[in-house]
């Protein structure tokens, strides 16, 4: 059973169809990487598989639990899910260490010397143990979203979103997050990220998914997707990405 | 009027060098600081010069008009501002009473109408409308008026329970009015925080009221406390307005001391009281804005 999986995942703003029946099932300890260009869908996409955005039509589908139904208490779907954003939101009024023991604290309910203890240590690991006091502002965009991942990851969710996590950061900046999200992925969490990092990609996920205008138009193992696609849109994407330089 | 600008140390915007810190002055930024001196010493001469001319042209017309004596004894009567002091301060006590009270409850009350106005769903609708409305009009009415539905209208019902005492009804009305400002203050800096920040607190799992309470009121309470702090000092003097009620506060006791001697210094005294109150609060105002301001900006010029 997967993970985490969307249904016929149709979500319109207004008259702005944005995603029209997408079907993606994610296995245990699993990566997929979703491509395509920017309005594609890929951040709504993630948006309403975190339920930050109701679904029009569709499933989802959490340890094989329909989560979209309205009987379904979201708020207590959310805990098991992490989500890390383009533009990493970490709370400007809380330390580093706050941001990252809130939602173990006050949703989870375990004791804030237990939280913290736990958050250090991954602070530690990740090199910012010695930010645990600083206000988020006094970091670089690199260690913030880095943080931004490990306060997704102090729930330990059953899966973790990344939404672009690399896209507003500076280019020196991008690697030390991505080296971050390799080594989480090589712990087994199960991931779900929208990138546009293809190299990356290609390294380390499992599946590659290519949204084209709300459809998903091609998914497989990276080698293919991005090596043979067969899709005369995906070739076109790629291109574009190859003469920009980012692959 | 400060005669010289301090200098408030700039953060170092480029990494130190190794081996010593900041490298001389060139002559050319050397040119450039001695020229804005000067034209800073210009300024600040031209400033003290104008306000000078200002004021003695001010006070050789006062003093000069025909009617000054009569002015001069009548609202600024040494003797007679000492003869009111004691009873207007004891007034002033009550006007500080109703200041406390008042500005306490208006923060709850203005934070849970502000509360209610961004609230979502159908089912808050009939709530929300009421939080509108309510804001609607008790901003668009004056406070005298209000003062007088409150402080005669709801004695006049007759009904047991209802307070009669001015100083609870003034209270009443004065909380009533401020709260519809402070309200929709309130509900401007709950908007002014970015959904993301709502976002990123959700997807964590906390529930629209954790959200609320631990992510969203503590961001919006900075960026309004300098609007917060703006309208307590308009409260301050607004407070004096109980008077008409009867209640026996600073406006009242001067009142009363003019009806006995027809000498308006009374008056003038009681306003200097509200005039000292709202200084420590409007410098206080200031610095705090002006704190927002750099943490705004920090780093940057203008």
């Amino acid at each position: 059973m997967s993970v985490l999986e969307l249904r016929g995942i149709v979500k319109a703003f207004g008259a702005n169809v944005v995603l029209r029946g997408v079907d993606l099932a994610v296995d245990e300890h699993r990566v997929v990487a979703l491509i395509g260009g920017s309005g594609s869908g890929k951040s709504t996409l993630l948006r309403c598989a975190s339920l930050l955005e109701t679904v029009d039509d569709g499933q989802v589908l959490l340890d094989g639990e329909d989560v979209t139904d309205p009987r379904a208490d979201a708020d207590r779907v959310r805990r098991r899910m992490g989500v890390v954003f383009q533009a990493y939101n970490l709370f400007p009024h809380l330390s580093v260490l706050d941001n990252v023991t809130l939602a173990p604290t006050v949703v989870h309910g375990r004791s804030r010397s237990e939280a913290a203890e736990e958050a250090r240590a991954l602070l530690d690991r990740i090199g910012l143990g010695d930010k645990a006091a600083e206000y988020p502002d006094r970091l670089s965009g690199g260690q913030q979203q880095r943080v931004a991942i490990v306060r997704a990851l102090a729930v330990r969710p059953r899966v973790l979103l990344l939404d672009e996590v690399t896209s507003a950061l500076d280019p020196e900046l991008v690697g030390e997050v991505l080296a971050l999200v390799r080594e989480v992925a090589a712990q087994g969490m199960t991931i779900v990220m929208a990138t546009h990092e293809m190299g990356f990609a290609r390294q380390v996920a499992d599946t590659v998914a290519f949204l084209d205008g709300g459809v998903l138009l091609e998914s497989g193992p990276p080698a293919q997707v991005l090596g043979e696609p067969q899709h005369p849109r995906t070739r076109q994407f790629l291109r574009r990405v190859i003469d920009a330089g980012r692959l | 009027m400060a005669l010289r600008r301090r200098r408030r140390p700039r953060p170092v915007l480029s990494a130190p060098v190794p081996g010593g810190g900041l490298p001389p002055p060139s002559e050319l930024e050397l040119g450039r600081r001695a020229w804005r001196r000067r034209r800073a010493r210009r300024s600040t001469l031209v400033a003290l010069a104008s306000t000078l001319v200002f004021a003695v042209v001010a006070y050789v017309a006062v003093t000069s008009s025909p009617g000054w004596p009569r002015v001069q004894a009548t609202f600024f009567s040494p003797s007679a501002a000492l003869e009111s002091l004691p009873d207007i301060a004891r007034g002033l006590v009550v006007n500080l009473q109703v200041l406390v009270v008042g500005g306490l409850l208006v923060l709850v009350a203005g934070l849970g109408t502000a509360a209610l106005r961004t609230l979502r769903g159908p089912a808050w609708a009939p709530l929300r409308i009421l939080a509108t409305v309510y804001v609607d009009l008790f901003r668009g009415v004056p406070l005298i008026i209000v003062l007088y539905l409150v402080g005669f209208g709801f004695p006049a019902l007759g009904l047991q329970g209802v307070p009669t005492s001015p100083f609870v009804l003034g209270t009443a009305a004065i909380v009533l009015v401020y709260s519809a400002y402070v309200a929709e203050v309130f509900r401007a800096g709950i908007e002014s925080v970015h959904p993301s920040q709502r976002a990123a607190a959700r997807s964590l799992g906390l529930t629209h009221r954790q959200t609320m309470r631990i992510v969203v009121l503590p961001q919006a309470l900075r960026t309004v406390t300098p609007a917060l702090l703006n309208d307590f000092v308009a409260l301050q003097k607004d407070v004096g307005l109980i008077s008409v009620l009867g209640a026996i506060d600073a406006v009242r006791s001067a009142q009363i001391q003019v009806g006995q001697t027809f000498n308006f210094t009374p008056y003038v005294v009681a306003g200097l009281l509200f005039v000292l109150l709202a200084v420590p609060s409007a410098r206080l105002a200031d610095a705090v804005t002006a704190r927002a301001r750099r943490r705004q900006q920090s780093g940057s010029l203008l």
